[in-house]
């Protein structure tokens, strides 16, 4: 049996992990969950992130710097693919959808091969003061990037949080989600406003992909596993929630943290992907959803 | 008057949303019933719980006599009950034949040349002959609609629920699958009619029903509804 | 191996993905539910065939059959649990159970686990010179098989049943027909497909290994061939095939393998954004405007 104490080290790591993994998750629980874009581009946008992160980051900058710089450039590329996938596909609404998905996936294709094509297979990281060196209270050992990106992902969630619950245009992407009509009629113009929250995804996948190269190496196959992973938070999370996505990602973190202590880092993979059938199969609408 | 169908104390709910709260009604066999009542009323609710789009609801229906409250909703077509959908449903791939082809191939059990034939008969009962082998997706908003109502019958239901065939028609349209509407009725087929258009509702029904969030607050000939003050309140509000 | 041989090895490989995008396009071509998670169901074939050619020297046959069964099989559970919900999330599952299946052979040491397993092909070549030829053969038959199942399902009251539910599921329902019933269908023939045209790969390549049976670079060419053929008609698929692997084949050996998932995916897109319809319905319309 496991001692305790490695058990409570792999529920603190859990929690940190966790935490990572609801930021990373964000931009998806509203592409997805609050517009309902089959988005399944948004790992491999992520993995994007982080290698402009690697690039902007060999100029000397520090790489959370880097990941705030490219998010209006994310911007404005959610912006676009939101606006080009509108025109293409959600107006002309007689199909069930198989175009929209096939279109994401063949984009989430063809960046990991450009990356692979431009980067090679091998991993890259970065380096910054606090990657490498640790903060010890007591018996237990933090690495700084890890909180680092604890720290970060504490602010994004609450950020965006507070967006959507005390702004007027994030109310109004929380609404356009339900309904589309009411919006209509109080004078905003819903494609505009799905256009603004895509934009929003999309630059909250910079930094996120920042924190990802932060917190360890990056290759670009590791859009396959993000699928898993992000899919897995906002699904138990229950579309349409976002304070629940912090919930999910803990619980997954935790999970995986404690699988990888006891039966190794291979299992990884099983633990977002397994969580996520599961909850397909006996509660669809999450935790928290609609 | 046989009972065709029986509607017992249904309640449905969405979250924390009651969208009907025990409505209690029984259709006759045979009878063009109206049911009336403002947006968010109810009335698609009813509708969805009576053809099996939803099927988690409390209260029981039973249909002939029997209780079809478990049954899917193909199964519920099997049985006799049809509907056209608000938001025209067209297959768009398909051409008109083809759409009702559908319905026999899987209510029939055939869809072989007889039943093309009794298609063309139907489609000719609408006006849509000449439409039979057009792509469904190049039809007016008209002739969607008689194509909704003739895949409907393709089904060859003993109940046909119309939701709102004709929102958005000109006067002359709406004329035109009211007389449809009267001739299904005279093959011996009960009607009921989802629609906000008053006149046609009052010229069509032998009976109407007002509902109001999620509650049947009035029942009588269309002449009773119309001066009802729960009615006017309803509409109009306070 | 010389030339000759050559074209018999490639020829597999391009058969092979005419069965999996026939087979891909049965559920989403007919019934309009993407599947992103093909490595699956080509790994439950393969790893069966291994199984059984392990355990009991079954013939290729019985591995085929066996295959076959069992990502049948996996279809049918994917479908239970997943069909009754949206879209994507039938998508998302079928990425999942690829990651899963994964995980659990690479722990599983009798089938080799993560480094993978060896294997002698038998001695019976039957009437043909080379293994290679009986398997381009075997795979040749599976192919015209599936063609022709698909031909079968898309004329029959299967195949308008999954049209309308492509159209509009409620309709479809509200019509007659038994939409969840009919999907279960659909997935499991498809599954099964994808099985067969998995379980002659261990003996084609005398080896098998976890990480290239489960590449998800199988999902985007199943699913981009029968997009870029056509997805209504059991010859776009056909089309989609044999044109995209021979291309495929060709940008592997002269020029690199990245480049040719590069290919399929900007294909796909390029497709999916101004040509819908496909190969098929670029034909159909340059047919109609020459009249």
């Amino acid at each position: 049996m496991i001692s305790l104490d490695l058990l409570f080290e792999a529920v603190l790591f859990g929690i940190l992990l966790g935490c990572f993994y609801a930021a990373v998750s964000l931009g998806l629980s509203v592409a997805f969950g609050l517009l309902d874009v089959p988005y399944v581009a948004h790992p491999a946008l992520l993995i994007l992130g982080s290698y402009f992160t690697f690039l902007l980051s060999k100029t000397g900058i520090d790489p959370i710097i880097c990941g705030l710089l490219l998010m209006p450039v994310f911007y404005v590329i959610g912006i676009a693919l939101y606006r080009f996938y509108y025109e293409t596909f959600e107006r002309r609404s007689s199909d069930t959808g198989v175009r929209g998905l096939a279109f994401f996936f063949g984009i989430a294709f063809i960046i990991e091969v450009c990356l692979i094509l431009v980067f090679g297979v091998d991993q890259r990281t970065v380096s910054a003061t606090y990657i490498g060196s640790s903060l010890e209270i007591g018996e237990y050992r933090f690495p700084y990037r890890m909180l680092v990106a604890f720290g970060i992902a504490i602010f994004l969630t609450t950020l965006l949080t507070l967006y959507f619950s005390k702004t007027f245009n994030g109310r109004a992407i929380k609404a356009v989600g339900q309904d589309e009509g009411a919006l209509r009629l109080m004078g905003a113009n819903p494609v505009k406003i799905k256009q603004l929250a895509f934009g929003i995804a999309t630059a909250v996948n910079a930094l996120a992909g920042a924190m990802l190269i932060i917190v360890g190496p990056v290759e670009p196959a590791m859009d396959r596993i993000y699928i898993g992973r992000t899919f897995c938070v906002v699904v138990l999370a229950g579309l349409g929630s976002m304070s629940g996505t912090l919930v999910a990602g803990l619980i997954l973190g935790i999970a995986e943290s404690i699988v990888m202590m006891t039966l190794g880092a291979s299992w990884a993979p099983a633990v977002s992907f397994g969580l996520l059938l599961l909850m397909l199969g006996i509660r669809p609408q999450g935790l928290f959803g609609r | 008057m046989e009972t065709i169908l029986e509607v017992n104390n249904v309640v449905k709910q969405f979250g924390g949303f009651t969208a009907l709260s025990g409505v209690k009604v029984n259709v006759h066999k045979g009878e063009r019933l109206g049911l009336i009542g403002p947006n968010g009323s109810g009335k698609t609710t009813l509708i969805n719980c009576i053809s099996g789009a939803f099927t988690d609801y409390e209260g029981a229906i039973h249909f002939n006599g029997q209780d079809i409250s478990k049954l899917k909703a193909h199964e519920r077509t099997k049985r006799g009950i049809a509907r056209s959908f608000q938001i025209p449903r067209p297959f768009s791939s398909m051409t008109v034949m083809e759409n009702l082809l559908v319905p026999f191939a899987f209510v029939g059990g055939k869809d072989g040349p007889e039943q093309q034939a009794e298609a063309m008969e139907i489609l000719r009962g609408m006006g849509l002959a000449d439409k039979a082998f057009v792509q469904s997706n190049q039809l007016s908003q008209v002739e969607l609609r008689k194509m909704e109502l003739a895949r409907a019958m393709a089904a060859k239901p003993k109940l046909l629920i119309s939701d709102e065939a004709m929102a958005g028609l000109s006067g002359n349209e709406v004329d035109e699958v009211l007389e449809i509407l009267f001739d299904l009725n005279k093959l011996g087929i009960t009607i009921i009619m989802i629609e906000h258009i008053m006149q046609a509702v009052m010229k069509f029904s032998e009976r109407v029903i007002c509902l109001d969030a999620g509650k049947i607050i009035c029942e009588g000939t269309p002449e009773n509804i119309v001066k009802n003050p729960d009615v006017q309140r309803a509409y109009l509000g306070d | 191996m010389n030339v000759n041989e050559y074209i018999f090895f490639a020829g597999f490989v391009i058969l092979q993905f005419v069965v999996l995008a026939t087979a891909w396009n049965i559920l989403g071509g007919y019934a309009g539910y993407v599947n992103f998670g093909v490595p699956a169901f080509i790994a439950v074939g393969a790893y069966t065939a291994v199984v059984l050619f392990k355990s009991i020297s079954a013939p290729l046959v019985v591995q085929i059959i066996g295959g076959g069964i069992l990502a049948g099989l996996l279809g049918l559970t994917v479908g239970l649990l997943t069909l009754k919900l949206r879209g994507i999330f039938f998508s998302i599952a079928t990425v999942a159970v690829v990651f899963i299946l994964e995980t659990v052979v690479m722990n599983w040491r009798y089938v080799g686990g993560a480094t993978g397993l060896q294997l002698t092909r038998p001695q019976d070549l039957w009437i043909f010179d080379t293994y290679t030829r009986m398997l381009f053969f075997v795979m040749a038959v599976l192919a015209i098989g599936s063609v022709s199942i698909a031909r079968y399902i898309q004329d029959s009251f299967l195949g308008r049943g999954l049209r309308a539910v492509r159209d509009s599921e409620e309709a479809a329902e509200c019509s007659g027909v038994p939409t969840l019933k009919i999907k279960l269908i659909a997935c499991t023939i498809s599954g099964a497909l994808m099985g067969i045209a998995g379980a002659p790969m261990p003996m084609y390549l005398s080896y098998i290994e976890p990480t290239a049976t489960f590449n998800l670079n199988y999902s985007i060419s199943a699913l981009g061939m029968p997009i870029i053929g056509g997805t209504s008609h059991w010859i776009g698929p056909v089309i989609g095939a044999l044109l995209l692997a021979t291309i495929q084949q060709v940008v592997t050996v002269t020029v690199s393998n990245e480049l040719n998932v590069l290919v399929v995916g900007v294909l796909l897109v390029l497709f999916v954004v101004l040509a819908p319809d496909g190969i098929l319905g670029l034909i159909k319309k340059w047919k109609q405007s020459s009249k």
